[in-house]
């Protein structure tokens, strides 16, 4: 067992694990944030990516004692007081989900993204999203719903 | 999907990462970035009995010069790489290439020194560093010793560090001047390379002086495209470019896979090499 | 609650309404199956065979229980007593050939991941552990792989008790004989298509949860499932557990796309065990397990042969099918390719059709459903031999598709397949793509290229698609032999704060019928869309249903709301009757509000009202204390969906990659609910059919390994390999249901394979190919121009 200290979400946390446990576990297993789900065991699909020390990364390849010391932040970080992030109100208001698996893991790499480059092309946000893995939308709500979250003007999506 | 048991350590020196490596013998494995080694552990197809953790030794983490030389240490992280001013300055080849490999989330784990270690030929970064001229440094229990890329990249995810060796320093001769591609063909943006082609050339008076070209995919190690390097010497437009460019199979012996069979394989490496190499020295 | 009621005049039907679903997904507050605990809770592990056909000698699960935190072991001899075979509810021909399927086997396995032990343990990471310990000697069998030698006299047989690994055959014959058009046919073509195997990947693996009540010997099963009333059914029946005393919850379900239609072996499992040991169990499959243990879909040779006069008439269509059963039939496994069999002839008259499907084990993982089921791989099979009819012909292929359509005049209209369409437009859909698209700047562009000898090339691809669904007739079903019934049932519960609540038997997993069943409901009831809530996925919330797939929720159970709804109007007027101290008739009911014709001032809204029946102090002699209503509607016919997609792909004829242009496609779903949630089953059914035509196979090597085992190799697109769709919609309203619906969740997929393909040969057709099989990698382009040229 290893002892390691983590901030996820804001809160502090002391715990000892094995070695092996994968942040992706630790975080739905022992510390109950179940918001973020795995969805491959390749990291491929992207579903369970958070943040960790300000860059995103695929939390089922990152063990928890390399997340040491470090800060996490999952989708469930996101909201302040019950106050949604531009993005998530994006998705939303952009259809940029269906069965809402792979969004945890979208929002969280778009929100990358974003930080990186505020004001991304179509093509760019296509590019950003290449290690997120969606079944059911297509991705093009996706795409519509992080450059409007960006602030920038989108085509508007259903014909009358 | 879930990694056998093994110990862990966690040195915060180079010499004290040595000491661990040493002392597990063939049973311990290197973790840098863990992006190539964790999918390994989850599919089960590694079982080290101790993971010796080098991520929080910082002295093999940035980039600086020495003379004529860049250094990037080990644990640079490929989001590193593409950013890092000095390389993009001396090394665009490897900024260029590192920026196609996997995706952004691996990218900010995975590192240069985990990737070249890993020595698997269908990853981009062997095939670049080839191209480059590089050399590894590897600490282990008597010191540190240099290893051209050549040597390097000994047989099929093998390299030439021994067990209590630990990669520490890529050194690459800076390229100040040459003109670079790295030519990419894959099924999918996050999918292998099915042939990766690194090209870096230096021009002289309107034709091709020398021309350095990296295979990614065409054997059990990265190649360099020896023959097709000799022909493109002199080359001065884009037929010369083309004839010289089919070459670049010679000496490969590339795999069959789900994505390809030698004999395309073959034929992407002529016909990316064409294409590197136009797009490098803007002849296409 | 008045006012509210008072001030609601919107129409919801039809409006683009945000997701009711999305508040708890874009925040992380989901209730995926795996994320479930509970205390005592074990994790259920599953060993697999890494062998395609063997005979278990021997196997040894007391290692196991030796390693720390283990609390059980089983062996599949073990779980053997109090477990039946896993059931197959469509045996499609009276001789069918039906095989036992242990959820676990006991002597013999058939495919790559069949299961043969079982590990329970405190953790998952233990649970994985001990499954190494377990020790299975194996004794070889010859695997059963290619569709046709499977065939042959002497073969190696999968079931060697049946003699045979011909499961069924299915023949339809309709019209004149083909023979006999063909005699008088001008032009006949004849061509094989491979529809490769493909892993549908919902994004949520799947994983199960039972938690037994001892005492009472009832069981929760929370499941990753698409149709938890047919899984407790089935349950039921498998385990012995009787059926009242099984509830089964599909909590948030992330995707099925068909693979979550099943009655699983692990969902037997763990229910087994958890009765064995009297403790909660749950079992997750990780990507990988997945993709041998979740079933497949396609896998079928397809031989086509159309006769046709010169100026283009279809005369007849002949088709010979061969389909991939896998090692066992499951759920619907014989059903699929039967699904397919109506829609060959797809929106084209003609005077002879003649079908037949052999069915056939292998030793691979079973197929079933999977998005579309039947209907994308006959959409494949008719656009593309369209195209090469066009080709030999010398016309266009959109003028060759025109020249046999169903005029919008000719409907309803009965196909040669006997299915009778009740509308369509393909005219008008057809119009509106080509402008969109652009088809003629197109043209004018590939012709260019090509005369120039440019090495992209450009191709057009065309798909002028229909489907089946509103699944389905249950009279329709007994014909076919499929088991069950195909209604739908929904309840509705006026509360006594005015507040309603919807019960649906369908069981979304993304599709969002929260939103599109709360809007139906408002409309007919006039009340405030946030004022309905909508129920489902839980046997003892909602009692009856027959779940959600082949994109028949809207069409059946979305007419179930509807009627429910209609229904709670129809009893709430005799209240408001009386309240208001006039007859029925003299009401007129708007907005959710009954008032007197003449005297608006008298007024009562419907909230009003389940308040003044909840108090029951007033009521009307003779009329019960409830508004609520329910109901189960027997869809009449299948709806028929249909569109036109066009596709334009760029070739580059050197390296063999295809790269998509531009993507025009015009569906057809009759009148529409919610347009933001059609363009987005639009998209991503799209993507899947995009998918199939250029990137997915599950490929199994000469032993039978499936050597595309991971996420890593089976190639899923994402947003970086994928184009903006361009989508845009004509109206005909269905005619076989009150709303005019129709359906979505598959049309997509069904239209873009085809017509990516389609534009694949369409660019090289003036190199001289006339096919490349599916996936168009791009070796495979590249072979098919090398090919051609020698």
């Amino acid at each position: 067992m290893t002892h390691i200290k983590v901030n996820v979400d804001g809160t502090a946390y002391e715990d000892d694990v094995e070695p092996r446990l994968l942040l992706a576990h630790y975080l739905r297993d022992r510390l109950g944030l179940t918001g973020t789900p795995i969805g491959c065991d390749t990291s491929n699909c992207g579903a369970c990516t958070v943040d960790l020390d300000g860059t995103t990364v695929k939390s089922c390849s990152v063990l928890a004692v390399q997340a040491d010391g470090g800060e996490v932040t999952t989708v469930q970080g996101l909201a302040k007081d019950g106050e949604w992030t531009a993005l998530q109100h994006s998705f939303h208001e952009r259809h940029g989900l269906q069965c809402g698996y792979c969004t945890p893991g979208m929002i969280m790499a778009a929100r990358d993204l974003l930080r990186e480059n505020p004001h991304p092309t179509s093509d760019e946000v296509r590019q950003a999203l290449e290690g997120n893995l969606c079944r059911c939308t297509g991705y093009q709500n996706i795409v519509r719903a992080v450059l409007a979250a960006s602030g920038q003007q989108v085509a508007e999506e259903a014909p009358a | 999907m879930i990694p056998p048991a093994f110990e862990y350590a966690r040195p915060t020196s180079v010499d004290e990462a040595v000491r661990a490596l040493a002392d597990a013998g063939e049973e311990g494995k290197v973790l840098a970035g863990g992006q190539s080694l964790l999918p390994l552990l989850r599919l089960r197809l590694a079982f080290p009995e101790l993971v010796v953790d080098v991520g929080r030794i910082p002295e093999l983490r940035g980039v600086r010069e020495d003379g004529d030389t860049l250094v990037i240490g080990a644990l640079t992280t490929h989001h590193d790489v593409i950013r890092d001013p000095l390389v993009r300055r001396h090394a665009g080849l490897l900024a260029a290439a590192t920026a196609t490999v996997a995706d952004p989330a691996v990218r900010h784990r995975g590192t240069l020194g985990g990737s070249l270690a890993h020595a698997d030929p269908a990853g981009d970064l062997p095939a670049v560093v080839l191209a480059l001229d590089g050399e590894l440094v590897a600490a282990g229990p008597h010191g540190r010793r240099t290893i051209p890329a050549r040597d390097f990249f000994v047989d099929y995810l093998q390299s030439a560090l021994a067990p209590d060796e630990l990669l520490v320093e890529v050194r690459v001769p800076k390229r100040d001047g040459w003109s670079f591609h790295y030519e990419k063909f894959h099924r999918t943006a996050q999918a292998w390379a099915i042939v990766g082609v690194a090209a870096l050339v230096r021009r002289a008076d309107g034709h091709i002086a020398e021309a350095h070209i990296g295979l990614t995919n065409m054997g059990a190690t990265p190649l360099r495209a020896t023959a097709a390097e000799e022909a493109l010497s002199g080359a001065d437009g884009p037929q010369a470019v083309a004839r010289a460019a089919e070459a670049a199979a010679e000496g490969t012996r590339p795999s069959q896979d789900l994505s390809a069979s030698p004999e395309y394989r073959e034929h992407l490496a002529r016909v990316l090499t064409k294409r590197a190499v136009l797009t490098a020295t803007g002849m296409g | 609650m008045t006012d509210q009621a008072v001030q609601h005049v919107e129409h919801e039907v039809g409006r683009a309404r945000l997701r009711k679903e999305d508040a708890h997904l874009i925040t992380g507050q989901t209730n995926w199956t795996d994320n479930i605990q509970v205390a005592g809770l074990l994790h259920l592990a599953v060993l697999r065979s890494p062998m395609a056909h063997a005979r278990i000698t021997r196997v040894d699960v007391s290692p196991a229980l030796e390693r720390p935190g283990v609390v059980a072991a089983f062996a599949g001899a073990d779980l053997a007593e109090g477990l039946g075979s896993l059931p197959c509810a469509w045996p499609v021909t009276e001789d069918i050939v039906l095989p036992d399927h242990p959820p676990i086997a006991v002597d013999e396995v058939r495919y790559a991941g069949d299961p043969v032990a079982v590990v329970v343990a405190r953790d998952r990471y233990a649970a994985a552990d001990a499954l190494e310990a377990v020790e299975v000697d194996y004794d070889p069998l010859p695997p059963v792989l290619d569709l046709e030698s499977a065939l042959a006299e002497g073969a190696p047989l999968v079931h060697s008790d049946k003699g045979t690994n011909r499961c069924y055959t299915w023949p339809l014959a309709t019209g004149e004989s083909f023979e006999s058009v063909r005699q008088r046919a001008e032009v006949t073509l004849k061509r094989r298509y491979h529809q490769q195997r493909l892993i549908p990947n919902a994004m949520e693996p799947r994983a199960v949860v039972v938690t037994p009540l001892a005492a009472s010997g009832e069981y929760t099963v929370y499941s990753a499932t698409q149709i938890p009333h047919i899984l407790r059914v089935m349950l039921a029946v498998v385990t012995g557990i009787p059926e009242h005393k099984l509830r089964v919850i599909a909590p948030d379900v992330g995707g099925g796309f068909g693979s979550k239609l099943q009655v699983y072996g692990e969902e037997a499992l763990a229910l087994a065990v958890a009765r064995k040991l009297g403790r909660p169990v749950k079992w997750t499959e990780s990507r990988s397990e997945g993709y041998l243990a979740t079933h497949h879909g396609r896998g079928m040779i397809q031989d086509v042969e159309v006769a046709a006069t010169r100026e283009g008439r279809l005369l007849g269509l002949k088709v010979g099918l061969l389909a991939d059963m896998g090692a066992y039939l499951m759920l619907v496994t014989p059903g699929i390719p039967i699904l397919g069999a109506f829609m060959y002839p797809a929106i084209y008259k003609m005077d002879a059709y003649e079908f037949t499907c052999t069915g056939v084990f292998t030793t691979r993982t079973p197929t079933d459903a999977y998005r579309g089921a039947g209907r994308p791989e006959a959409t494949f099979a008719i656009e593309r031999v369209m195209d090469e009819l066009a080709a030999e012909l010398g016309l266009d292929p959109v003028e060759l598709r025109r020249r046999n359509w169903i005029r919008h005049e000719e409907f309803p209209y009965t196909s040669i397949a006997g299915l009778t369409y009740d509308s369509g437009n393909y005219e008008a859909a057809t119009e509106k793509a080509l402008a969109l698209f652009g088809y003629d700047d197109l043209r004018a562009e590939q012709r260019e290229r090509s005369e120039r000898g440019d090495t992209v090339r450009l191709g057009i691809g065309v798909s002028t698609y229909t489907e089946m669904c509103g699944l389905a007739p249950s009279r329709v079903l007994r014909d076919l032999r499929y088991a069950a019934g195909g209604w739908e049932a929904a309840s509705i519960r006026m509360l006594p704060t005015g507040k309603v609540e919807v019960v649906t038997g369908t069981s979304p997993h993304g599709q969002g019928h929260e939103t599109c069943w709360s809007q139906i409901a408002a409309d007919v009831l006039g009340v405030p869309f946030e004022d309905v809530e909508v129920l489902h996925g839980d046997t003892k919330a909602s009692p009856q249903g027959m779940d959600t797939y082949g994109s028949r929720s809207l069409a059946v159970g979305g007419e179930a709301v509807h009627r429910a709804a209609t229904r709670v109007v129809d009893k709430a007027r005799k209240v408001a009757a009386h309240l208001l101290e006039a007859s029925e008739q003299d009401l007129e009911f708007r907005d959710g509000v009954f008032s007197v014709k003449g005297s608006p001032e008298a007024r009562k809204s419907i909230q009003e009202i389940a308040f003044e029946t909840f108090t029951s102090h007033d009521l009307p002699d003779g009329v019960e204390p409830s508004i609520n209503a329910e109901t189960l509607v027997e869809p009449e016919n299948f709806s028929y969906p249909h569109g036109t997609h066009l596709c334009a792909v760029e070739v580059d004829t050197e390296t063999g990659a295809t790269h998509i242009r531009s993507y025009v496609c015009v569906d057809d779903v009759g009148r529409v609910v919610n347009p933001t949630i059609v363009e987005g089953q639009v998209h991503g059914g799209v993507a899947q059919g995009i998918a199939q035509a250029l990137y997915e196979e599950a490929v199994y090597d000469d032993e039978g390994n499936l050597v595309s085992g991971t996420m890593a190799d089976y190639l899923v697109p994402s947003a970086a390999d994928l184009p903006d769709f361009v989508t845009d919609r004509t109206e005909t309203p269905a005619a076989s249901n009150s709303m005019g619906v129709k359906g979505v969740g598959e049309a997509g997929t069904i239209a873009s394979t085809p017509a990516v393909v389609n534009a694949v040969v369409d660019a090289l057709r003036p190199l001289g190919v006339h096919d490349v099989r599916m996936p168009c990698t791009p070796e495979r382009v590249w072979r098919a121009v090398k090919e051609a040229s020698a």
